[in-house]
């Protein structure tokens, strides 16, 4: 099945014609684009019609209610964006003042803006799993339970071994959680590969067996001394080095998050295992015949996807949380989907598709406590592109385009 | 069938399941699954030995209550007091006794009861043992575990109308959700449960129509066009739920179905209080499952909906309108599914909260496949979904050393086992998932 999602995007080709290059990349941002303003346009319409004021201002008259209308909308996006980015205003002063040498209104300042770059950390990983299991044409809906388990593993290895240095527990501990998340995610992949049994099910499956499991350790074994299910705290050599002082969170997982796209981006288009995993997810028989191992292809595909997601709570455990709540995951289960499909599961794709969710989510707080929006606005929004960019024909419509006549080749070839 | 199946699969999910129930040859494949069927009945016999005799001491007796803790029609009846050790050892004879049989001449058609039996006695193993020395109200558990399966088995009829014509439906979750926040919403701003229930079907059949739309019409892949409703559901109804039913909690107090006994029938001992004793809406799913098996299997419309989940392009040469049936199907489904999350608030607690569905939908789905995408076992896997949700509460109550969390992932474990064709063979309508393409 997987296989509609990324036929239609492969990579774009070395093309020494630039003019047509560009025309490519226009080609393929075209329908995430239109489909994230269209989404925008759409919940900001929910937000007017939910509003009291509106109909208020309505009952007075028409002018008054589309001026109403208007402020919500502004009230609305402009939390939203000053609670993602931050005050342009205030950015821009702290930014003059620390030329001058007065470094202390930074922090505040950009404060919106690392705590968005924060939130994409954990997007990147999660969306990077689903999108490699994607190209593999295996359907990864259990990132939330590799997830928990990678969390799991990662902070048991965390705060059990005492006195190590840095440089060897950090590894260790991020590497535990990439294991963790892995074998949780391996398990489906095996058993897809040698029963037939689907992945989308028993991922599902493995998604509820982890947070019990996770309810379990955290209410005994695991569980630190007092009453609240959480773990015990990591030991200090087991955190992921902060690069900016106090209130600000930002820590060094973006980068290694960004570097696990590039290594994704490497092992998918530039490795010959890359290859073989692609041609698996692009088509099996082809794949068999050429005498790729498809049994080993699979379980590796979702063993690294695991493994991502399961890296995804060891750097938030490592550089946010220091410990492991029960409540864990956020719901990181189907907005991975999401990330993967916006990103037309390409690693450049998901990064942006990832910082684009980092900030909505780090917004919509703000713009809760500001414009009373409830946060829930992002879930609709998220659903409204999931579905735009799935059905593109529905943009297509909205906006005639043309179709892309290389798309319908293409289309037509399958 | 068996041919038609197999061209139409892929090659990739042949192995392994590929092979129709209607193989009359002694295939391999089934005589190992035969022979790890038998091997599983012997080690629950021993572990009914090793784990329930083992532990239990000579001399006491397991109550059971057949009468419910409250006022009811029925007549009373005496307990059942068990002696715990005979008991025991009876059942765990027994299960190797049946295992065996199994391994040296094969039950052959009665497998599946014989499976069902065993399971039985495990269970009634660890009833017995667990309530040893006390007494446990059997009814009431039983009761529970109707009012528990009864969400369940909706979800899992919701999933043999969609699946069975040959649509995938992951959103089921999302249209319980829906529905049950509708009807919380419109049955408090109506002041009557009766609309509030119409409402929520219908809007969760709005639902089912969205999936069959982007599944039909657009051929979006089913699983994200299922999550895709699974993330609207759960973003508008916990968008509704904050900006006007938590700030007014008026919009939220839709009331509740009134326990209905049915006349006579109630009057049954053990039976009577625990099916029909209950409230409307789960008499309307027993209706329904009873009416989906009949309309599946008996009438020219369950003919056609098994013939486009099978194989579609026949079905189309014999002059079936694929696309119109798989729409009706699809929404009808999601209007089943909209009564399972009517019955979450009308039904019991009756109010709405965000996320109140917490994978009901997926649990339903799970029972779908243990039950082999069959009414009646759909019925019967959501039976045993329910029964150790609320073993799980008791066991707490009877203070079993067993971690009550353990008790919660078993549904899902049995889940993978029988998908992986470990225990019996769960064989998915051939065409589902793929979007029909006219030729």
């Amino acid at each position: 099945m997987p296989e509609l999602l990324t036929s239609r995007d492969t990579a774009p080709p070395a093309d020494p014609d630039d003019s047509s290059r560009s025309h490519r990349l226009w080609a393929a941002i075209k329908v995430p684009l239109l489909a994230i303003i269209t989404a925008l346009l759409l919940s900001g319409l929910l937000v007017v019609v939910t509003d009291t004021r509106v109909y208020e201002a309505f009952g007075q008259s028409f002018a008054a209610g589309v001026r109403e209308s208007v402020r919500v909308l502004l009230v609305t996006y402009g939390a939203l964006f000053e609670g993602s980015i931050g005050n342009p205003a205030s950015m821009i002063r702290a930014l003059a003042a620390w030329i001058g040498g007065d470094g202390s209104q930074m922090s505040l300042a950009f404060y919106p803006l690392s705590e968005s770059l924060v939130t994409a950390t954990p997007y990147i990983l999660v969306g990077l799993a689903v999108a490699l299991g994607f190209r593999a044409g295996m359907f990864n809906i259990g990132a939330e339970g590799q997830y928990v388990i990678g969390g799991l593993a990662s902070v048991f290895v965390g705060y059990s071994l005492k006195g190590l240095p840095t440089l060897i527990h950090l590894p260790l501990m991020l590497l535990a959680g990439v294991v963790g998340g892995g074998l949780w995610g391996a398990i489906p992949g095996l058993l897809r590969a040698t029963t037939g049994a689907h992945e989308v099910i028993n991922t599902i499956m493995m998604n509820y067996i982890a947070f019990s499991l996770s309810d379990w350790l955290l209410n005994g074994p695991m569980k630190r001394e007092g009453f609240r299910p959480i773990t015990p705290e990591i030991q200090p050599g087991a955190v992921l080095p902060s690069l900016f002082p106090p209130p600000i969170r930002f820590h060094a997982g973006f980068f290694l998050a960004l570097a696990c796209a590039a290594l994704v981006y490497w092992l998918l288009f530039r490795t010959t295992t890359g290859f073989s995993l692609r041609t698996v997810g692009a088509n099996p028989h082809a794949a068999r015949y050429a005498g790729i191992n498809i049994v080993g292809s699979m379980v590796l595909a979702m063993f690294l996807s695991g493994g991502l997601a399961g890296l995804a709570a060891a750097t938030d455990i490592s550089g946010l949380l220091r410990y492991m709540p029960n409540a864990f995951s956020a719901g990181y289960g189907f907005d991975s989907i999401a990330l993967a499909l916006l990103g037309r599961s390409h690693p450049v794709g998901v990064v942006l598709a990832a910082l684009l969710f980092g900030f909505l989510r780090a917004g919509a707080s703000r713009m809760q406590s500001v414009a009373r929006v409830p946060v829930d606005i992002i879930s609709i929004l998220q659903a409204m592109v999931i579905v735009f960019i799935a059905a593109p024909e529905i943009i297509r419509y909205i906006y005639r385009l043309r179709t892309d006549h290389e798309a319908v080749a293409r289309e037509a070839a399958l | 069938m068996s041919a038609m199946r197999q061209i139409a699969r892929g090659e990739a999910q042949q192995k392994g399941r590929g092979i129709s129930a209607s193989t009359t040859l002694i295939d391999p494949q089934a005589r190992r699954r035969s022979r790890t069927m038998g091997i599983l009945l012997i080690l629950i016999g021993l572990a009914i030995y090793l784990f329930f005799v083992r532990t239990s001491e000579a001399g006491l007796t397991t109550a059971f209550g057949l009468n419910p803790g409250r006022q009811t029609a029925a007549m009373e009846v005496p307990d059942l007091v068990l002696p715990v050790l005979p008991s025991l050892y009876f059942m765990a004879i027994a299960s190797i006794c049946i295992g065996v049989f199994q391994l040296a001449r094969g039950w052959g058609r009665a497998e599946g009861s014989m499976l069902g039996l065993v399971a039985l006695f495990l269970t009634m193993a660890f009833l017995t043992w667990a309530g040893k020395g006390k007494s446990l109200n059997l009814i009431g558990i039983l009761e529970t575990t109707l009012q528990r399966a009864t969400p369940i088995a909706l979800a899992a009829l919701s999933g043999v109308l969609c699946e069975r014509s040959g649509i995938v439906n992951i959103a089921i979750e999302g249209m319980m959700l829906t529905a049950a926040a509708t009807s919380a919403l419109v049955g408090s701003l109506t002041h009557s449960i009766w609309i509030g229930l119409i409402a929520s079907l219908l809007m969760a059949g709005l639902l089912g129509l969205l999936l069959a739309v982007l599944s039909v019409r657009f051929k979006v892949n089913q699983v994200i066009s299922g999550t895709a409703i699974n993330i609207l559901a759960t973003g508008v109804t916990s968008y509704v739920s904050a900006r006007y039913m938590q700030p007014n909690q008026a919009l939220n107090n839709p009331g509740k179905f009134p326990n209905l006994p049915i006349p006579l029938l109630s009057r049954i001992p053990v039976l009577g209080p625990i099916f029909f004793e209950t409230n409307i809406l789960v008499y309307l799913m027993l209706f329904l499952l009873v009416l989906i098996h009949v309309m599946l299997y008996y009438t020219r419309w369950g003919l056609r909906t098994r013939a486009i989940g099978e194989h579609p392009h026949a079905a189309a040469t014999l002059g079936i309108d694929v696309i119109r049936m798989r729409y009706t199907n699809v929404a009808l489904g999601g209007m089943v599914a909209g009564l399972g999350g009517a019955f979450l608030v009308l039904g019991s607690v009756p109010r709405f909260d965000e996320l109140m569905t917490a994978g009901k939908g997926f649990i339903g789905l799970a029972a779908l496949i243990f039950g082999k995408w069959n009414p009646f076992g759909a019925f019967g896997a959501s039976l045993i979904f329910g029964f150790t949700d609320t073993l799980q509460a008791k066991l707490q109550i009877l203070e079993v050393p067993i971690p009550s969390q353990f008790m919660r992932m078993l549904p899902y474990l049995i889940t993978m086992v029988v998908l992986a064709g470990v225990v019996g063979r769960a064989q998915a309508p051939a065409a589902e998932g793929q979007p029909y393409e006219k030729q």
